[in-house]
């Protein structure tokens, strides 16, 4: 099979670093990121999900006796954020593993939490690192056990609140169930619409994870299953019978990860991500067909999906705001901190960072990037950007964005270009640029 | 046949009867005023600015024959040339810098080139910021500031005005850097074009960029309707002025403009690029005030264009252009330099107006005569350069 080098990088990486060497093995490269966990080296004294409990926690102490709003500067969750995007912009942008960070951001997308909870703001950095990271690497039920016991999520999509409508304290505080973690738990995460579950089967799923909720603050703050929001009794789920007690959730969710319906969805939305907005039925058939023989490994799915000739065809994808940041900012490579940059290039495009607007997270088709607008701010940005990097030589700037893919028209406006700075930026404004 | 780069009093005949620069070796420092109060400004032309153009020499007999198309009308006709003394016209977009020369505050310097000859934009923008013929890690202006007594604080460190740093200001000496925000810092209207084409045959992203572009009210192919298309200078001149004019302000500081790659529909390009500049060179001098009398402002490009339209109505790359010396201090209201004359056999590789002073030679005029820089000092600032100080540029008091 015809594997293209340059591909490697820009369709299944993060783009070429300007120091980057393009692997002489694509394949082996690939193969070589689907060991181990995605777990970088990252700086000290990042976060915990308890020490992002405690600030949460601390931050309502403080609303309570202040009678105005909490100066930024002594919100105690505001560091916590900011040394979360500086941790993770910085490994998209210096990765060498960078197949892994796209997993990770495939991950972290397929799971989405978001900033417009205000609560999550400083959870998904523990998230990422605590429930992504860990298993990109793994079986796929194990992430998404992670995921549905981590506070960012318990948090974004109401868990923690939900009450069974029996259980103890739902009897005397009057509570009830809140659906949401169930029904995108099926219709988002696992088996989606396709697998025909009805209204009773969402109840059921939500019913099944009651309890599941957060210790707020302590050593210990974290995930707490909470016997006395549970739901008393078994469920029915999709045809099947789970038990009483936070085994009953374990079981589900094993259940549901091995679905044949999720793994045709997640099939469908690999083969979208990694080959075309509308993939061909056969590679999504040969991907489900290995998800389900090895019980959802991931690196074995994945193995699939990298040996398809149909994934080393051309520059097929249109590149999101996030891949276009992070190729252009990795082929200039500059020293230094550069989230912020990151973020509000992101947000000017229109893909603001960890603020995506549903838990459906951001799109993977590129009829909903084309927005006109927001392209033309892509160019603002390679304007300025290139200012930013005047003292490269546009031309190898060039081979190392695009290697064989740069079309004669951008060569020859590259070349003729009135500046270097002008020069990069028509590199990074071209259409062989915006798509990977 | 080859030429000298370095030139001579009297070699050549000049047009207008105005005096040559003179060039005198060896340069005495005795200033009749303290170094650290004089004003010195660099200002980028990224792209090679097309000289002939714009100081249009109308009285040659050979212009319109290689011009064509690019011709503008003589002084004193509609749109017309604003005359410069019986020989050269100047462009009537800079309406402003005009201004200056009748006040005798615009020295324009005809067939200036810097000593290497590359017709690529980046290596010769290179060795114009690197002063020297091949690039190296720092620029001419910052060693030339190490060569001036320090700053005595922060404040009056050399200035960048811009959202770059040219490799003009590169180096050992601290600089610090003025940008009034992210929207001065627009792309030029040639560069949206450039955008707009190379994605025209895109089938998705072709259509959403023209749409982009068409609800800005963009018109793909005229560029010279869009309004303020190209950085904005006067945004960044004029504080930047207001900067140098403080008692404890810089005293050196650079500017840069890019648009003036003119290969095709060079007529309306130039004329909205030079308004840029021209309405920057006077926001400049408001900024200054009074300052303005102790200042002086090089205007400098990477290389001219051909002395010939091209088939685009446009030039392309070439070697000689004109250079801009301006400021309350500079003995200006006079064409100088030398003529080298546009016949075939007068043109460099009978293509481009060739090259008779040395951009070097300019800078280290200024350098030595308006800031007080030892010519000791030259070897570093212009490494390999043997061209002498040019001396007359600034006015004497």
């Amino acid at each position: 099979m015809e594997t293209h080098p340059a591909l490697a990088l820009i369709r299944f990486g993060l783009g070429r670093r300007g120091d980057e060497d393009v692997p002489a093995d694509p394949g082996a490269w690939l193969q070589a990121q689907l060991d181990g966990p995605g777990t970088p080296a990252y700086p000290d004294g990042l976060s915990s999900v308890a020490d992002a409990l405690n600030a949460l926690h601390q931050l309502g102490e403080l609303r309570k006796i202040s009678k105005t709003k909490i100066d930024p500067k002594d919100d105690p969750v505001v560091p916590l954020m900011k040394a979360d995007a500086a941790a993770e912009c910085g490994q998209w942008l210096s990765a060498e593993d960078s197949f892994r960070e796209r997993l990770v951001l495939f991950w972290t997308n397929h799971f989405t939490v978001s900033r417009r909870t205000g609560a999550c703001g400083p959870l998904i950095g523990p998230f990422i690192r605590e429930a992504i990271r860990p298993n990109v690497n793994g079986d796929f039920g194990t992430m998404l056990l992670a995921v549905m016991r981590h506070p960012a999520m318990l948090v974004y999509l109401n868990n923690a609140q939900s009450a069974g409508p029996d259980s103890v304290g739902g009897l005397r505080r009057h509570v009830g169930l809140n659906e949401n973690l169930g029904r995108e738990c099926l219709e988002l995460h696992t088996v989606s619409p396709a697998a025909g579950y009805t209204q009773a089967d969402v109840t059921a799923m939500a019913s099944i994870i009651t309890g599941w909720s957060i210790k707020p603050d302590g050593d210990d703050a974290g995930f707490l299953f909470r016997r006395r929001a549970h739901e008393p009794g078994s469920k029915i789920l999709m045809g099947r019978e789970f038990p009483e007690g936070e085994e009953g959730g374990i079981e589900a969710l094993a259940f549901l990860a091995v679905h044949p319906s999720t793994a045709r969805h997640l099939a469908t939305k690999l083969a979208r991500h990694f080959v075309a907005d509308d993939p061909p039925p056969a590679l999504v058939e040969r991907i489900a067909d290995r998800y389900l023989a090895t019980s959802g490994n991931l690196p074995e799915v994945m193995r699939v999906v990298i040996a398809s000739p149909e994934a080393w065809q051309g520059l097929s994808k249109l590149r999101t705001p996030l891949d276009f940041t992070c190729a252009s900012m990795r082929a200039v490579n500059l020293p230094g901190d550069q989230s912020k940059r990151v973020a509000s290039a992101m947000n000017a495009m229109g893909q603001p960072l960890w603020n995506a607007p549903s838990p459906k997270g951001w799109s993977d088709l590129a009829s909903d990037w084309v927005d006109p607008a927001t392209l033309l701010r892509r160019v603002e940005f390679a304007y300025q950007l290139s200012g930013s990097a005047n003292n490269q030589d546009p031309v190898a700037l060039t081979d190392v964005a695009l290697g064989p893919f740069a079309a004669k028209p951008l060569k020859t406006a590259v070349a003729n270009a009135g500046s270097r700075r002008e020069a990069i930026a028509l590199l990074f404004s071209s259409p062989e640029f915006w798509r990977r | 046949m080859p030429k000298p780069l370095a030139f001579t009093i009297g070699r050549r005949s000049l047009l207008l009867g105005m005096p040559a620069l003179a060039f005198a070796g060896g340069i005495r420092t005795a200033f009749a005023y303290a170094p650290t109060d004089q004003r010195l400004v660099v200002v980028l032309l990224r792209g090679a600015m097309d000289g002939l153009s714009v100081v249009a020499p109308y009285g040659s007999p050979q212009l319109a024959g290689l011009r064509g198309g690019l011709m503008l009308p003589e002084p004193g006709q509609p749109g017309g040339l604003l005359d410069l003394g019986g020989q050269f016209g100047l462009h009537p977009s800079l309406a402003g810098l005009h201004g200056m020369y009748s006040d005798g505050e615009l020295l324009i310097l005809h067939a200036v080139a810097g000593p290497y000859r590359s017709r690529s934009h980046f290596d010769a923008q290179d060795m114009m910021e690197s002063g020297a013929d091949h690039r190296l890690d720092s620029g001419w202006l910052n060693r030339a500031a190490g060569a001036m007594p320090p700053p005595a604080s922060e404040s009056a460190r050399p200035l960048v005005a811009g959202l770059s740093m040219p490799l003009l200001m590169e180096g050992a000496v601290p600089v610090s850097s003025y940008a009034p925000d992210k929207l001065a810092d627009k792309m030029p209207a040639a560069l949206w074009d450039q955008v707009a084409m190379l994605s025209a045959a895109d089938p998705l992203i072709g259509p959403a960029v023209q749409e982009g572009l068409a609800s800005r009210s963009y018109d793909a192919g005229v560029v010279a309707q869009m309004q303020g298309a190209t950085g904005d200078l006067a945004r960044f001149s004029g504080p930047a002025g207001q900067l140098l004019a403080a008692p404890d302000g810089p005293r050196i500081a650079a500017l840069e403009i890019g648009g003036w790659d003119t290969h095709q529909a060079q007529k309306p390009r130039l004329a909205q690029t030079l308004k840029l500049l021209d309405d920057g060179m006077v926001a400049l001098k408001g900024g200054l005030g009074p300052a303005w009398s102790k200042t002086a402002v090089l205007v400098i490009t990477e290389f001219g264009r051909t002395a010939r339209e091209n088939g685009t109505n446009g030039t392309d790359h070439g070697t000689a252009s004109a250079c801009f010396v301006l400021g309350g201090a500079v003995a200006g209201g006079r064409v100088g330099g030398t003529w080298p004359g546009l016949a075939d056999n007068q043109l460099f590789e009978n293509r481009d107006l060739d090259p008779t002073t040395d951009m070097w030679s300019v800078a280290k005029g200024l350098l030595a005569e308006h800031m007080g820089v030892r010519s000791a000092a030259f070897r570093a600032i212009f490494p390999g350069s043997s061209a002498d100080p040019a001396s007359g540029l600034i006015r004497r008091v």
